[in-house]
């Protein structure tokens, strides 16, 4: 069968064997690898005393695949966004997750009342965070757009639009922008017209968008005058404004939330230890460091240990601005839109 | 003087056998590694895009009992009650999601369809299955009673197909099974749009890279040594860091823009990053030593008192230039253009970092098909297809401008 691909046979025998006492974890790094490290990794390898790499990917679910079709497992958990973890599961590149086993919450509440009701709503993960795609404004250019209407209007608001080279969010911000009802616009955006009017929309600001690849991208656009507006991962524009004291504002309003899940490989020889982790990392208290980072903790009695004022800085104190990101969705026409927006880009 | 005796004839093979074997234990260790990391992952690549088991291996029964159906009414209710039963095992052990995936990029949409089908028959009765199978599966989702979803069942069982091909030319079989064109028309234009940019980049390299090996080559060897290493330093520096570079310098706020607008030149910033302009400059800057090292080590074979001669005989310079010297630095420049045209079709980080939207190439849309939206066969296919298109390249090189004509040095 296809594991007998010989070119990945070939990388697995030129792979450095990993030590039998080692779990690797698999993550996205920057600053948010930085907060699981202090309140996840670090504290886990201290209790537990296993040792534990920590890796880092940039999403998507190619290198799982490439892995469990080679037979090659390298890492044993991956930290997954929810708009692949339906694919991932679906396609038996994770193992289904008891979730009986996880630990209540340190206030007494059974696990499954304390995580909200998405973390758990997968067979093959757990909930990690709630985080949100919003977009942010440099306040040294004075005034900024307040509202996902404004992003897309460039008359009231000139200047380039930093936006991330895909379709997902901005195919639902430009529905929203043109006035589809939030809890619409993924019903919209299934039909051929819907897609046309979300390509039209954007075609109104196609001139002003500066496109970029990756999340790290989004604050330095900001930064140094690349655009006055970016699309961003909350977390990346909250750290550029505490850590570094960027003259940023992120605006709320229609933010496109998601969540990310822990999961475990499909065919790991630790899958017990994976699974000691997860409980370890999905706690209480290691999910409410999430905050650092301004990313939600997806279980109610991490969020109760929250002080107020970051309360606020989190994609949970604004669900009713936003609306949850549609894995099935994305599932469904990811490919067909991935390739009608690549045709729109060149047009 | 004796002849050999067979028994020193035999000797001598003997001897002359060791020797061949010796030379070609010597290679073998090239030969396995060519092997394994070229000829083996390249025709697994090839193989995939036109050989895609995976449905066939999940339903063939519900496939084979297809065979039969017209295509434009419901199939018989004993093929649907067969895929039920195929869609319960699917579920049972985990490889609905595979199946989902395969049917869905035939019909777009059928990913959902397929999966909650999934869930909503796992743990159903097998009795009841076997019998109510049908209608159990039309109450799950309504998309089951529509022919298109069968077709698109059936065309995607082809164990060996060339719709992946069609798509990398923009066309598709329609329910006919007539070729049509795509309604997303991408593939050919970034085709077209690549070769282009790759003509546009061994064009300045040729010119920036030809006057320079010229000089370098007429220059003390002092001098020459000095130039080269300007060559090859950037050639030595990491290609993300030459490519991050023009980042700096291009960017809104950069070098170039604070310098014309500190010299009044412009008031604001002028657009020279994210686009076709700098991915063009970029790699031209990059892929110039591959045009100067091979026209260098040309030129400096060229004895300079041919030029000479041919002034003397009453030629201007640039007809014996033109009659003379460029004849005979023509191998270098072949091979360089060949290089650099080569090497900049398949090119793919300089575009996805410095590209934005019109820089993109087509290894760009590859990668895309890899790692985003893990169709393998159509990057297989695109792969496939721009290697024919390079071989086709240089056979017509090869015809008209000769490749016993190239000379790396």
């Amino acid at each position: 069968m296809k594991k007998h691909l010989t070119y990945l046979a070939t990388t697995a025998l030129l792979a450095s064997p990993v030590l039998a006492q080692d779990l690797t974890v698999t993550s996205f790094g920057g600053a948010y690898g930085a907060a699981q490290m202090e309140h996840m990794i670090e504290p886990y390898m201290k209790e537990s005393g296993t040792n534990v790499l920590f890796e880092d990917y940039g999403g998507g679910v190619a290198e799982m695949k490439a892995q469990v079709e080679a037979g090659n497992i390298l890492w044993d958990v991956v930290d997954i966004e929810v708009i692949d973890l339906e694919r991932a599961c679906a396609e038996g590149y994770l193992e289904v997750i008891d979730q009986s086993v996880l630990p209540e919450g340190d206030d007494g509440t059974a696990a499954a009342d304390d995580f909200i009701e998405d973390a758990l709503a997968n067979e093959c993960g757990v909930g990690n965070i709630v985080w949100s795609v919003v977009f942010a404004v440099n306040t040294e250019n004075g005034e900024g757009p307040q509202t996902i209407e404004d992003f897309f209007d460039t008359e009231k608001f000139p200047g380039k639009r930093g936006l991330r080279k895909r379709p997902q969010v901005n195919m639902e911000w430009a529905l929203l922008a043109d006035g589809v009802a939030p809890e619409e616009v993924y019903e919209v955006l299934a039909t051929p017209e819907g897609q046309a009017q979300a390509f039209a929309k954007l075609d109104t600001i196609k001139d002003e968008i500066t496109w970029y690849d990756s999340w790290s991208q989004a604050p330095v656009l900001l930064n140094d005058g690349g655009a006055t507006m970016v699309q961003s991962a909350n977390g990346r524009i909250f750290a550029a404004i505490k850590d570094d004291g960027a003259p940023f504002e992120i605006v709320w309003d229609s933010h496109i939330y998601d969540l990310d899940v822990w999961a475990i490989m499909k065919g790991t020889e630790k899958k017990e230890e994976a699974m000691e982790f997860i409980k370890f990392a999905t706690g209480t208290v290691p999910l409410s460091g999430m905050q650092d980072v301004a990313y939600g903790p997806t279980r109610a009695s991490a969020q109760a240990l929250l002080p107020e004022d970051v309360k606020q800085d989190l994609p949970t104190a604004h669900l009713d601005e936003g609306v949850k990101a549609d894995g099935i969705f994305w599932a469904d026409y990811g490919e067909t839109l991935g390739e009608k927006f690549n045709e729109w880009l060149l047009q | 003087m004796s002849s050999l005796s067979s028994q020193d004839a035999a000797n001598a093979r003997r001897q002359m056998r060791r020797r061949r074997l010796q030379a070609f234990l010597f290679v073998v260790p090239l030969l396995l590694f060519i092997l394994f990391a070229f000829v083996a992952p390249i025709t697994t690549m090839l193989f995939r895009s036109v050989y895609n088991p995976t449905v066939a291996e999940l339903v063939p029964e519900t496939l084979t009992m297809l065979e039969d159906w017209d295509g434009e009414t419901l199939p018989d209710p004993a093929v649907v009650t067969r895929m039920a039963i195929d869609m319960k095992r699917m579920a049972g052990n985990r490889t609905s999601g595979r199946f989902a995936d395969e049917i869905n990029r035939a019909l777009p949409g059928m990913s959902s369809v397929i999966k909650s089908t999934a869930r909503g028959l796992r743990r159903a009765d097998d009795a009841e299955l076997a019998a109510n199978g049908a209608e159990m599966l039309l109450a799950e989702n309504d998309r089951w009673a529509k022919p298109a979803t069968w077709r698109a069942i059936r065309s995607a069982g082809q164990v060996y197909t060339s719709s992946y091909y069609l798509t990398a030319v923009d066309l598709e079989y329609d329910a006919e099974g007539e070729i049509i064109m795509r309604d997303t028309q991408i593939y050919k234009q970034l085709y077209t749009k690549t070769l282009k940019m790759a003509l546009i980049i061994t064009g300045l390299t040729m010119l920036l890279g030809y006057p320079l090996a010229f000089y370098m080559s007429q220059a003390s060897p002092a001098t020459a040594n000095f130039l080269m290493v300007f060559v090859l330093l950037p050639f030595w520096t990491s290609l993300l860091v030459r490519t991050t570079a023009w980042i700096a310098l291009l960017q809104a706020g950069g070098v170039v823009n604070s310098t014309l607008i500190w010299a009044g030149l412009i008031n604001e910033p002028i657009e020279l990053l994210y686009n076709e302009f700098s991915t063009i400059l970029a790699m031209t800057h990059i892929l110039l030593p591959f045009m100067v090292l091979p026209l260098y080590a040309v030129m400096r074979g060229i004895d300079s008192s041919f030029m000479r001669a041919a002034i003397s005989m009453g030629s201007n310079p640039i007809g014996a230039w033109y009659k003379i010297y460029l004849p005979m630095s023509l191998p270098g420049l072949s091979a360089g253009a060949l290089l650099v045209f080569i090497i900049s079709v398949g090119y793919y980080i300089t575009p996805a970092l410095v590209g934005g939207t019109d820089g993109q190439m087509i290894s760009n849309i590859i990668a895309f098909h890899m790692q985003v939206s893990n169709n393998w066969e159509l990057a297989a296919a695109l792969g496939s297809l721009l290697l024919i298109l390079i071989l086709v390249l240089y056979w017509l090189f090869d015809r008209f401008v000769g490749t016993d004509n190239l000379k790396l040095g």
